[in-house]
């Protein structure tokens, strides 16, 4: 039976902060190389058992060469994968305690929904009651017992993701790999499937990889997520923290949309940042610590929905405050996002919940406003 | 104008154009195929004649409709009548189709490496590669027969090798044999096989491999299970591609069988030419069709039944 018995959603699940928990699956210095392109580069990552971890990239980054090598599709150049303590290497795909989730789903076309969840199983020779029993719970898992006996071409694209995730569960493998798992659906089954994953990966108590360019869909499933740029890791880190506290230019770019306004430090220390914005001269002011001196450049950093609008100047004065013109405005219903030009020429956005029924919104085009902040909404980075 | 007063579009008359173009493969044939079959039908039903042509009954057109109800009237199925009769016929039909059925396993499995490799090789070199298998045709099939008398004859090519390598002491005899027919028959026949298996491996989806290994298949378990089995429409198209040819062939087990290589070809020849019985020789190429054709609309109309189950999702 599914195991019910791993009790109530873990709010705190952490053990990457746990100096004695051993990584589950862990690259030591891994590189790739194709030719004379270098897929990954000297990448070292640790993911932990039961964790829902998401490499998240633009394609060509390396992810799916990473995810590839956890399965042995692809053996590393250099450098060496372990799971469970057990150097991969060399271990062909066929006896890895791994399953993969494949993109395209992979399912056999000539074989029922019934024999594609059943085929691994007949690889381990596994006794024909035991198979057929496992195969319905797999069916039941996925909502799909109606059509045990259909071919895949007579299902949806939903109904044969389905049956890819079954498939690939069947097995019950240390390791889950999920390579784009959704990108064939449309958007409101990905969001219903999405959560539909975070759940089963709760309920299995499985350690589950997925590779995703969707920053949104990483979020949404994740415990944790490593960003990648050209074969390295940028950050990893919970999907709260990679939103709220980007390490570099790169992960807060890539993540969410956001400001950036490029400045000179003026002075660090006992916890507060203040910076000079290049070209206005405002006065930026950061609760944050950070190895940095004064009169070195860096860049403010703070999401739209962090700025606050108005017409009137802010009670808060010079600091944390900039002029400008409202250039454009986009109205999505629920949120509008004002482009604001300052002086300078960088547009600076600010989303606004729309949270009355106004269909005439106080700010128009081309009216002076001014954009504000608190001192703990922004964030300063380096790289 | 309907668009004006808003009426509905009326349904458009069927298009002249669209009909035109069914016909074509239509009319082909029943130019070139119902045409000669019915003659030669017609002429299966006749008497051999010393005449020309040697068989009667010639329609007489100029005597209008009499001529021919008269021409009817004298059909016969003594032919037919005679080739169940004397066993050699039957021996002929069952040898014939027994050689095609070996000689049909026998290409399947030469063709199926060949085309598998193909499909595996690397994309660029995969033209080159088809071009390879059809190169052969760019010479004269009879040339190239007759070429292996040359190969396969007691002082050939390929029994001086064998002597040459110590295998054997004496050489073989090879020439004029069944072996010798089958070997033919596999160089022959081997495009018609290579070219359907290639276009059934080449589309493959070669992810539905890494899954299986993935689950835990091994390469060899992999091929058996997904590889070939998906293979099949490419297996059966080119079985039939080598079969139904080969069980008519009379140019191979003419230049390599023996005398005593029994395949209807052979007999069909014999009986048109050397004893000039055009009749007879009608009756055996009516009987080879019917041998061929109707196993074929059988197995056609069961393929198209599962196709029609499996692609069409239901509503």
């Amino acid at each position: 039976m599914v195991a019910k018995a791993i009790g109530p959603i873990r709010r705190k699940f952490a053990p990457w902060n746990d100096p004695a928990a051993r990584p589950f699956i862990e690259f030591r210095n891994v590189t790739k190389r194709f030719g004379d392109f270098t897929a990954v580069d000297h990448l070292s990552l640790g993911i932990y058992e039961r964790e829902f971890f998401a490499l998240l990239g633009p394609s060509g980054c390396g992810k799916t060469t990473l995810m590839r090598m956890v399965a042995g599709f692809e053996e590393p150049t250099e450098g060496s994968v372990f799971l469970d303590g057990q150097d991969l290497v060399g271990v062909p795909p066929y006896r890895r305690p791994t399953n993969m989730m494949f993109q395209s789903y992979a399912l056999f076309p000539h074989m029922t929904v019934e024999a594609n969840i059943a085929f691994g199983l007949k690889q381990d020779r596994m006794a024909k009651g035991e198979i057929d029993a496992r195969v319905e719970e797999m069916l039941n898992l996925v909502k799909l017992t109606p059509f045990a006996k259909r071919k895949p071409h007579q299902l949806s694209g939903g109904q044969r993701q389905r049956v890819a995730l079954a498939r690939s569960l069947a097995k019950k493998p240390k390791v889950l790999l999920l390579d784009e798992p959704l990108g064939a659906l449309d958007k409101k089954l990905r969001e219903e499937t999405q959560f539909e994953l975070t759940d089963l990966q709760q309920q299995l108590g499985l350690t589950f990889v997925i590779v995703t360019h969707d920053q949104e869909e990483a979020m949404t499933v994740a415990d944790r997520i490593a960003v990648m740029d050209r074969g390295r890791i940028v950050q990893v880190a919970t999907p709260a923290e990679i939103y709220e506290q980007p390490n570099s230019r790169y992960v807060a770019d890539f993540i969410g949309d956001i400001n950036m306004i490029e400045g000179r430090v003026v002075s660090t220390g006992g916890g507060l940042l203040r910076l000079d914005a290049v070209g206005t001269g405002t006065s930026l002011e950061v609760y944050q610590d950070l190895a940095i001196e004064a009169g070195d450049t860096a860049w403010f950093a703070i999401r739209p929905e962090k700025v606050a609008i108005s017409l009137d100047r802010p009670p808060s004065g010079e600091i944390n405050a900039v002029e400008g013109e409202v250039w454009d405005i986009g109205y999505l219903g629920d949120v509008s996002i004002y482009h604001v030009r300052l002086p300078t020429g960088v547009t600076v956005k600010s989303t606004v919940t729309n949270r009355t029924r106004l269909v005439e919104r106080p700010i128009g085009w081309d009216d002076k406003v001014w954009l504000s902040w608190t001192r703990d909404s922004g964030v300063v980075l380096t790289k | 104008m309907t668009i004006a007063t808003g009426q509905p579009v009326p349904p458009r008359k069927p298009r002249v154009g669209r009909a035109l173009v069914t016909l074509i493969p239509y009319l082909w044939l029943l130019v070139f195929f119902l045409a000669p079959f019915i003659i030669v039908a017609k002429m299966s039903l006749s008497t051999a004649a010393v005449a020309v042509p040697p068989y009667t009954p010639v329609f007489d057109f100029a005597e209008g409709f009499v001529g021919v109800v008269d021409g009817i009237r004298q059909f016969t199925f003594d032919n037919y009548i005679w080739l169940t009769e004397d066993a050699l016929y039957t021996r002929a039909y069952l040898s014939s189709v027994w050689i095609a059925l070996i000689s049909t396993i026998l290409t399947l499995l030469v063709a199926y490496p060949i085309a598998y490799g193909m499909a595996r090789a690397p994309r660029a070199w995969q033209p080159a590669l088809v071009m390879l298998v059809i190169l052969p045709f760019w010479t004269s099939f009879l040339i190239r027969v007759y070429a292996w008398t040359g190969i396969l004859k007691r002082e050939g090519l390929l029994n001086q090798f064998l002597l040459w390598t110590g295998l054997i002491d004496q050489p073989l005899t090879i020439l004029n044999t069944n072996l010798a027919v089958y070997i033919g028959i596999v160089y022959s026949y081997l495009p018609f096989m290579i070219l359907p298996l290639y276009a059934a491996l080449e589309r493959q989806d070669e992810s539905l491999l890494e899954a299986a290994s993935d689950l835990g298949s091994t390469p060899f378990k992999a091929f058996w299970q997904v590889t070939f089995p998906l293979s099949l429409p490419g297996v059966i198209a080119g079985c039939f591609l080598v079969f139904i040819p080969v069980t008519g062939e009379f140019v191979i087990p003419d230049l390599l069988g023996g005398s005593d290589t029994l395949m209807i070809g052979r007999t069909l020849w014999s009986e048109f030419f050397n004893n000039r019985d055009w009749p007879l020789a009608s009756a055996v190429a009516v009987i080879l069709l019917f041998i061929l054709v109707v196993p074929i609309v059988i197995f056609q109309n069961r393929a198209e039944k599962e196709e029609r189950s499996l692609g069409k999702k239901p509503a």
